[in-house]
């Protein structure tokens, strides 16, 4: 088993560097298959690994393990996905974000504000939030209230200072035109300012999206029903059902991807205009 | 320096925000209190006084307000019990005491730098890889860029239990988070930087007959710093927060995320707050002073502070 595992390890490797030297190194399908042949890789060397070496499944399960968990408990997973992700995390995110941008558009009416927000902003943006968790669970109870909470608060400062920079990201010139045009405030915010601001709003809203993730997990932590992801980590970890965790695991990773992929595909759509985008 | 006025404004109505809020929060155990203490309260009840927000009771109960301010067991303490419960345990506590803020600083902090450290090294030795070698750069950089969209941070408290499941104890599994979450950010950020020369700096190198190594010494290496260093304020607040978050569900003795949790569990929101606060402090001078280190080489180096 071992001895496969090197074998698979030095054949995943020479088809990658026999298809990124190739001539057709550059085609889109290609670029796509090498990341994929490494991780395939990977997964079948610990596979291998752990059935060679015969790793106890307390300390790491094998990925057919995983995987069949994940099969047999379909509707939990699904039923903890909905608890932690749909209710608690997408609902902070979003009175989080609105807020995140209210704000910034009523203190980018004052520039005396906006000097004031960017770095306070960017401060706070920089601390352990997360800490918050314990306190807002005692405040907003254990459902899910209290991680919308929880997150809404990390996801703020990101967009807020992300927000603001944009909003403030339009050159003399075009605002002069803007003002030729006879354009007021609210034409000037919506036809000029906030498009040009879209770059920097993406930016925010997709370090946002991690966030929002871990803040939903990391507060079930501290209490909550008994259904939720961080809720699963943690029991399945205390009986030491390590392929539990770990399904939950994969099924964070998948959802951070793909939360992750929707707002860059969303800023492809809206930003299409953008250098970076072309 | 223009913008300490503004600053101060913003965190000032940030401070005096918290101040209102404390009577609303408070009022409702307050008010309990109070009536325990023989005070007049306006509705007689505990179970009347359910039906009332915290701020209409307060409106009902002025004369209770100042009470809101000094609560021993608040469900938000006002900032100036804060910032007494953290003088108190950072500057009048032995810094050996267990109630000392600077001991759980330190077992924090500790698995902060060396984690730090360790994941920056790696992340710059991989980064290196990557630029040079295409094989790497194709396989690993796609998931490298996916790794930093994963709740990873989420899994803490169970890397540090099933490390010391195995025995492994100490400073080193809150390292290794501490670690993990540095590192992804100073690869991709040093893979930008070590390609930011571009084709007429790399060609002239050619033209000087420069070796691999020589443009790697003499051009890439320094046009990588100013990515580094934003790459490294990343890194060093994400790896804090890691060590934090390790520390919170897992029943550690000692370190910020400890104090957070025992001020929960055993009613004492004063030293989940100080510790919270002492957290922030902790974050902000780290990042402090990699902006001073930044300013300082990007000035050496004769390029301009970003």
């Amino acid at each position: 088993m071992v001895s496969a595992a090197i074998v698979v390890w030095a054949l995943g490797w020479w088809i990658n560097v026999w298809l990124a030297n190739g001539t057709a190194s550059d085609n889109r399908v290609v670029m796509m298959l090498i990341p994929a042949v490494f991780g395939l890789t990977v997964v079948i060397v610990w596979e291998l690994l752990v059935r060679g070496y015969a790793v106890n499944p307390v300390i790491l399960p094998a990925p057919s393990a995983i995987l069949e968990r994940m099969l047999v408990e379909g509707p939990r997973l699904w039923a903890d996905f909905h608890q932690t992700i749909i209710k608690g995390a997408m609902t902070g995110y979003v009175i989080g974000g609105l807020a995140a941008l209210g704000i910034a558009v009523l203190a980018d009416r004052s520039d005396f504000l906006t000097r004031g927000i960017l770095p306070v902003g960017s401060f706070m943006a920089a601390l352990p939030i997360v800490g918050i968790a314990p306190i807002f669970v005692k405040w907003f109870g254990s459902d899910w209230e209290s991680k919308a909470a929880v997150v809404a608060v990390m996801v703020f400062f990101p967009i807020l200072v992300n927000t603001v920079a944009g909003l403030r990201d339009t050159q003399p010139m075009q605002r002069d035109l803007m003002r030729t045009y006879g354009a007021g405030y609210w034409p000037t915010l919506i036809k000029l300012r906030l498009p040009s601001a879209m770059p920097f709003i993406f930016n925010g809203l997709k370090i946002a999206t991690t966030l929002a993730l871990i803040g939903a997990i990391v507060a079930e932590f501290f209490g909550s029903p008994t259904v939720g992801m961080g809720f699963r980590i943690s029991t399945s970890f205390g009986q030491l059902a390590l392929d539990m965790v770990w399904a939950e695991i994969v099924i964070a990773a998948i959802a951070g991807s793909a939360f992750y992929g929707v707002m860059t595909l969303i800023e492809k759509r809206v930003t299409f205009w953008h250098p970076s985008q072309r | 320096m223009k913008s300490v006025l503004p600053v101060l404004t913003v965190v000032g109505a940030v401070l005096l925000f918290w101040l209102i809020a404390v009577v609303p929060m408070n009022m409702h155990l307050v008010a309990d209190q109070a009536q325990r203490d023989g005070l007049s309260v306006s509705p007689q009840t505990p179970v009347e006084r359910q039906a009332f927000s915290g701020i209409g009771l307060s409106l009902r109960n002025l004369h209770l307000v100042p009470r809101t301010y000094d609560f021993v067991r608040p469900r938000l303490p006002a900032p100036q019990q804060v910032a007494e419960e953290m003088y108190a345990t950072i500057v009048q506590k032995k810094i050996t005491s267990k109630r000392s803020l600077v001991y759980h600083g330190w077992v924090t902090l500790a698995p902060t730098l060396l984690g730090f450290f360790i994941g920056t090294g790696l992340g710059i030795v991989l980064a290196v890889g990557i630029v040079y070698s295409r094989v790497m750069d194709r396989s690993v950089m796609p998931w490298a860029i996916v790794s930093q969209t994963i709740p990873i941070l989420a899994l803490a408290p169970m890397v540090i239990v099933v490390l010391g499941s195995m025995g492994i104890q100490g400073v080193f599994p809150k390292s290794l988070i501490a670690a993990y979450l540095s590192f992804f950010p100073v690869v991709v950020g040093m893979v930008k930087g070590l390609r930011a020369p571009d084709t007429m700096q790399l060609d002239l190198l050619r033209t000087y007959h420069a070796s691999n190594s020589q443009g790697f010494w003499a051009l890439r290496l320094p046009a990588s710093v100013p990515y580094l260093f934003a790459s490294l304020k990343i890194g060093i607040s994400a790896s804090l927060v890691g060590t934090i978050v390790a520390e919170l569900p897992t029943g550690a003795k000692a370190g910020f995320g400890a104090r957070m949790l025992v001020g929960d569990q055993y009613g004492q929101p004063l030293v989940s707050w100080a510790a919270l606060f002492a957290a922030a402090l902790t974050a902000a001078a780290l990042v402090g002073l990699f902006s001073l280190i930044e300013r300082i080489t990007l000035r050496r180096m004769g390029m301009q502070g970003a």
